[in-house]
Formats: C-alpha cells, structure tokens, sequence
C-alpha cells in the first residue's frame, strides 16, 4: 500500500509571504481555515495581531492603519467577507488603498460537489466587487500572494487570496 | 443636552496637535471651530465602521493623539468595537460619543432604547481604561484638560441637542467640507506620511 503525503499550506509559508511583503499588522478574526496560522502570527516581533469583534471592522482597521502608513492585512472568513459588503465598498474600495485580504475559503473543495453555500457564493461576491483573487491551497502556490500584494499596489485596489482548505482542515 | 457647537469650541482649547476625525450629523460642525485643519480626518462611513477605522489609525500613529466624534447611531451598529478596542488598549485614543438620541439625518426618529442606555457603561465595563459621561457644558469644561491628558482609550459620552433634517436630501445645505482624499493627502503631509 501507498501512502501519499497530502500536499499542505504550511503556515510558515503564508507568514513568511507576509514578511517578505512587509505586512505590520494583521487585522483577524479566526477561522476554521486558517486557524493554524494564529498562533505563529502571534510570535512574529515585526507582526502586530489585530483581533476584531465583526469582520466589517477588519477593513476599516486596515485603512486607518493604511492612513498611518502602515501595511495590513485583513484575515477572515468568507463568511465575514459577505456579512462585510458595505465596509469594503466604502473603506476600501472607495478609498483607494492597496489591501490584501486572505479569505478562508470555507465549504469549497476540488474534487467532490460543494454543498456548502459559504462556499458556493464566495467567488460571485468577489466578482460582484470587481475584486480579483488568487486561490492558495498548498506551498507552491504561495508565490501568488506576494502576486497579489503586487497586483494591489499597482492598482490601489483590495486583492483576495481564497484559501482552499480541501487538505488540512475544514472539509477534512 | 449640550449643543455640539459648545462641545466643539470648549473642546478646541484643549485639543493640542490631536489628530480629530468627526463623524456623524453632529460632527458636520467641527470645521467651524478647528483651527489646524491639517489634522482634521474625514475617513468616510460605512454603517457604523468610522469608530474602527479611528482605532486603525491610533494604531498607526501611537505617538499621536486621535480624537473620534462618534455619533450613538453609528455605535450601536458596531458596538462590538468597544471590545476591539479596549483589547488593544491604544493609549493614544480618545473616544467622544455625541449622543442626540435620534437618527438625525433621517427626520429623528429615536435610536433603541435611546434614553435609558449608558453608553459610558458600556463602554467601561468593555474595558476602556476609563469613562465619562456629560449633560451640562460646565461639567464637560471642568473635565476636559483631564479627559485629554489621561492614558487612553478613554470613552466621552455627551447628551448633544439634535440638528435634525427633514428637507429632501438634494435640498439641503452642507457647509463646504474637504474629501477623504484631501484630508488624507494633507495629515500624511503633516507627518511626513509617503502616500502609499
């Protein structure tokens, strides 16, 4: 019998993308996909962990702290991402600063039907902002987030990434 | 009930090089009576969400005072902020609630529970490291060299007389106020801020 080491998201890779981009804050509040990455944020010197009460107050949060100069990070739930709608119209989208925002994908999958309506709403929310997103599931895929802090600095604009979850958490 | 005009101009004389970012009908006033314009803030809205982004800025500037004119019916869509808030406990932030009671801007109907909630309270048992709350204009003088100098955040809650406007929203007159944009381009110019 062959057993097949599943390919993961390790949370080293995404704080190390987070320094390379030289994110100071990290506005969150956790979730099932991206809980392993809380307590690793939390022992970075150079990381200030902004937990929030609503997922709307992370993107306000972001742009006082993008006021002061600073590079944050919003980290949520697709959950909170679509209870935040009219915090990201207007404290982000109409503001005009550059934001990543790292979306646990919750409820999606690769291989089997997505029954979970977090899941199955995700992108159409994305779209219907006009914001555009990179889907991260495992280390190789990492490069794409310093891709999207790229992207978001060029256009002034929020950038997703969508954290697939299929091997390591939620849909396990 | 004091009127915010009064709040404003006994507040001016306290305010030192804070950085104040209004809000809300009541805080349409400010312009007039601010004298370093250049650290006044219009960080927009969105339901409630200037209260946070006020926090994200006294997070970024902690060597900075920030002052918030918050308004109660802002506050009560995002009360979960005074949580945010006092787990952070951002020493540079001072947190001025004028409560009118009402939703001014729409004809003031009155928010919940609008005369028997204690805003202070709340926000004290929160966490803030302390509270205060004014219905007379002297009492809110006598205190406010205090309130300004004290380790934050601190919670201000004054009862405000209501501007309330009925005309349809095309009919009425705004005294002339600087964009977001502006006001952002000018207070990181003041402290050397590289716009991002």
């Amino acid at each position: 019998m062959v057993t097949q080491q599943a390919a993961v998201l390790s949370p080293e890779a995404m704080v190390e993308e987070f320094q390379k981009n030289g994110v100071t804050h990290v506005v969150t509040i956790p979730d099932s996909e991206t809980n392993y990455l809380y307590e690793l944020m939390k022992d970075q010197p150079w990381l200030d962990v902004v937990p929030a009460s609503r997922e709307g107050e992370t993107f306000a949060i972001a742009l006082g702290l993008l006021v002061a100069g600073k590079t944050p990070v919003v980290l949520i739930q697709n959950t909170g991402m679509m209870e935040s709608g009219d915090s990201i119209r207007g404290m982000v989208l109409d503001a005009g600063f550059p934001l990543v925002m790292v979306v646990g994908y919750r409820g999606w999958n690769r291989h089997g039907v997505i029954t979970d309506s977090a899941a199955r709403y995700t992108e159409p929310f994305l779209n219907a902002f006009r914001i555009n997103y990179y889907l991260v599931e495992q280390n190789d895929d990492s490069p794409r987030i310093s891709t999207a802090f790229e992207e978001a600095r060029a256009t002034k604009r929020p950038v997703a990434i969508l954290v697939g979850d299929e091997y390591h958490g939620f849909n396990r | 009930m004091i009127h915010a005009e009064d709040v404003f101009r006994v507040f001016q004389e306290h305010r030192g090089d804070a950085i104040v970012i209004p809000t809300g009908t009541s805080g349409r006033r400010w312009g007039e009576f601010s004298n370093n314009e250049n650290r006044d803030l219009n960080l927009g809205g969105a339901m409630g969400q200037t209260t946070s982004a006020a926090l994200g800025l006294a997070l970024g500037l902690p060597d900075e005072k920030v002052v918030l004119f918050d308004s109660e019916g802002a506050l009560l869509m995002n009360m979960g902020i005074l949580a945010t808030i006092a787990g952070k406990k951002p020493q540079n932030f001072c947190h001025i609630l004028l409560d009118n009671e009402c939703y001014a801007t729409t004809g003031g109907q009155p928010v919940p529970n609008a005369q028997e909630i204690n805003y202070a309270g709340v926000a004290k048992e929160s966490g803030y490291s302390s509270a205060y709350s004014f219905d007379d204009l002297e009492e809110f003088a006598t205190n406010v060299e205090e309130i300004m100098q004290a380790t934050g955040p601190v919670f201000v809650a004054i009862k405000v007389v209501p501007q309330i406007e009925n005309e349809p929203i095309g009919m009425r007159v705004r005294p002339p106020t600087r964009s977001r944009a502006e006001t952002i381009r000018d207070l990181q110019g003041e402290l050397g801020i590289a716009a991002d």
